[in-house]
């Protein structure tokens, strides 16, 4: 079934300061949306309280997945009705391999009883992993324990191969990628591209763009989407910066939620 | 402080008689030694851990010497102590209460001068080696525990690796009790000659049954690793909660020795646990592993800690223990490095875990330097669960009770990865599961 996610009127705080104003935006199966806009004008807070992040509280809107609510549910539940985010800063966890990591977290999408078998998981692991040119020692180290920048942004990627995921976040998937490992990742990307499988890139950059076209490209400011349109819209942040845009909207603080 | 030893009739006085009388077939000075310990156990004090009182423990109930018969064969033990086994079992004790019912060692380990044995039968037939070792790391008369061990100790290990011997497979002990009224104090002696290498592996068990009355398992385990020498020592303690477990661990390292200690303290009883490395060489190295998992009303001390004397010596100290239900823990890290040391390098790690509000955990590293030119490192932490990093793991779609399994066990790898038996480090995880689950 294509991929239907909706977004309507969502509202969002931390610590009791409203950083999302009210986001509406539909993303569709097949589709790839890019959320563009400068430091602290709450797009990463857009991926957190999507996920599920116990620091951000919604307080109001409404979000579905496949007609599902999304914020009734678990962040764990979440993630099993296909939600996955590549996150900007993965939490590091000594002593839990990534391979016992990435196992656990297919399993947790099966039924008990019908685990994938090892050898099955190793094959599939193994073969995402050369996709991604990521030395097979890294399925032995401990969950992006060590990981440099870059490193942890392929294991983030690694786990979208691997979950098949309905809708994807990236967020600042770019940020500390060399432009070989940014082509990688971008590729790892494009290879999940489907008619089934929606995707959401958050970053400021137009960069990591010009390796995935998006479909739509949306300006986020003040905590709301406030201009939206295609991939020349990207081109032209890319050329000229945001001052236009603020320009064209009245706009003088871009931020939201700073001191 | 506790003092019924000075009482007649007392459950210390009548057990200390019978191992008297029973000493009367040891050679006489070991006769001589334990008359001497019971004598010093009188007026010596318990030993007064940090923050722990020790002697609220009921200490004195260490129970009666109960010989065991012997077993002719691995097949004749018990299910729960079968399991424990190692595949390849050419090297195995059995410590069943009181006394030794089973020892094997291959012949191969036998033509080359490897001795494993009970202690006491060490001390018929090996007097030479055993003497001038026996209770040579530890003084009999430092405190009161010391004292009653050294008149009160049976059966026991005796481990000799000639000089030059490596030992390729584990040397493996199972010490169990399955009546609480039976004195269970194993003495463990273990004597790695020059440039020799040897790992040894115990599992310290106890399986009363229901209702059972509270007991005392009490343990002085002696290393002494000689010049080049390697030794590694890896124990299991799986006592149940009317055990007390009281268990020093002293190693004396020579030049360029090195010991290492892996402790899985798993009891469900209180527990006065002491793992201390005396670096008397110069270029001696020690590495010390403790995991403990507390829950119920348990209270725990653990002590590690590292005496340099040699210079360029090395201590590593790692504990890591997860927090329950009413469980306390005092976790002690001594780093100690004598004057004239240099070069040395000492460091030390405590980390606690806290899965309850109800739970307490204390992390104590304490440096004690006497030497400019040496470098020494501590950190200590006592936390819960970090949040965000449940967050991660469940934002791939695992429950959370599965993302706190997984960071629970994650914290204890450092140790449980290094226990050298596989059947051993299978029953580890298995008892983990057991504790940690609810």
């Amino acid at each position: 079934m294509s991929t239907q996610f909706l977004i309507n009127n969502l509202k969002a705080t931390i610590e009791g300061k409203e950083i999302l104003k009210g986001i509406n935006l539909e993303i569709k199966g097949g589709e790839i949306h890019a959320i563009m806009g400068p430091n602290g004008t709450g797009k990463s807070t857009l991926a957190s309280a999507l996920m599920g992040h116990p620091k951000y509280e919604v307080t109001d809107g409404e979000v579905f997945i496949n007609g599902e609510d999304l914020l009734e549910m678990e962040v764990d539940e979440r993630a099993r009705a296909g939600l996955f985010l590549a996150m900007q800063y993965p939490s590091e966890i000594a002593g839990v391999t990534n391979s016992d990591f990435l196992r656990s977290a297919i399993n947790a999408r099966r039924e008990e009883g019908n685990e994938i078998s090892l050898i099955k998981f190793i094959r599939q692991m193994e073969s995402k992993m050369k996709e991604l040119d990521m030395n097979p020692e890294f399925a032995h180290r401990y969950l992006n324990e060590g990981f440099s920048g870059g490193e942890k942004k392929r294991n983030e990627i690694l786990q979208m191969l691997l979950l098949d995921p309905k809708l994807v976040i990236l967020d600042e998937i770019d940020s500390g990628l060399d432009i070989d490992a940014l082509k990688i990742v971008a590729a790892g990307v494009n290879s999940m591209r489907s008619e089934d499988r929606g995707f959401l890139i958050i970053t400021h950059y137009q960069r990591l763009l010009n390796y995935i076209t998006p479909d739509f490209v949306h300006v986020m400011m003040q905590g709301r989407i406030v201009k939206s349109g295609g991939p020349e819209l990207a081109e032209r942040l890319e050329n000229e910066g945001y001052d236009w845009v603020k320009e064209e909207l009245g706009i003088t603080d871009e931020t939201v939620g700073q001191a | 402080m506790l003092n019924m030893s000075t009482q007649t009739n007392s459950p210390v006085n009548q057990s200390l008689a019978e191992a008297l009388s029973r000493s009367k077939q040891e050679p006489a000075w070991l006769t001589a030694f334990r008359t001497e310990a019971v004598e010093a156990a009188q007026t010596l004090e318990w030993p007064k851990p940090e923050k722990m009182n020790i002697a609220r423990w009921n200490l004195d109930l260490f129970g009666q010497y109960k010989a065991s018969d012997k077993v002719a064969e691995i097949a004749a033990l018990p299910e729960a102590i079968r399991e424990l086994v190692a595949e390849s079992s050419a090297n195995l004790l059995v410590q069943h209460n009181s006394g030794v019912v089973l020892t094997q060692l291959s012949e191969e380990l036998r033509s080359k001068g490897v001795i494993f044995t009970d202690l006491e039968t060490a001390v018929r037939e090996h007097e030479e080696l055993v003497k001038p070792h026996l209770f040579n790391t530890i003084n009999k008369n430092e405190n009161k525990l010391t004292a009653l061990h050294a008149a009160l100790w049976s059966g026991g290990v005796f481990v000799y690796v000639p000089k030059n011997v490596e030992v390729e497979l584990p040397l493996q002990a199972l010490l169990y009790s399955d009546d609480a009224e039976a004195t269970f104090a194993p003495h463990i002696l273990i004597v790695a000659d020059n440039h020799s290498r040897v790992t040894y592996v115990d599992h310290v068990i106890t399986n009363f049954g229901e209702g059972a009355a509270a007991s005392i398992h009490q343990s002085i385990v002696e290393v002494v690793v000689k010049p080049g020498a390697q030794v590694q020592f890896a124990t299991i303690h799986q006592l149940g909660e009317t055990v007390s477990d009281l268990t020093l661990r002293r190693a004396v390292i020579e030049n360029d020795g090195r010991i290492e200690w892996i402790v899985g303290d798993l009891q469900d009883g209180n527990i006065l646990s002491d793992t201390l490395s005396l670096l008397k060489g110069n270029g001696s190295t020690s590495d010390a592993k403790v995991i403990s998992i507390g829950s119920g009303s348990q209270k725990m001390s653990l002590t590690t800690q590292a005496v340099h004397f040699g210079k360029s010596s090395d201590s590593n100290m790692v504990t890591r223990a997860v927090m329950k239900e009413q469980g306390t823990a005092i976790i002690n890290g001594i780093t100690k490095i004598e004057k004239g040391a240099t070069k040395a390098n000492g460091v030390q790690t405590e980390k606690v875990l806290m899965l309850s509000p109800q739970a307490r955990g204390d992390a104590n590293p304490i440096l004690l330097i006497d030497e400019d030119d040496v470098t020494a490192g501590h950190a200590a932490s006592v936390g819960q669960v970090n949040p965000e990093q449940i967050y991660y793991l469940m934002s791939r779609g695992i429950s959370r009770q599965e993302a706190e399994r997984l960071i629970i066990h994650g914290f204890l790898t450092p140790v449980v990865s290094e226990i050298p038996i596989e059947a051993v480090r299978g029953r580890l995880h298995k008892l983990l599961e057991r504790k940690l689950g609810s």
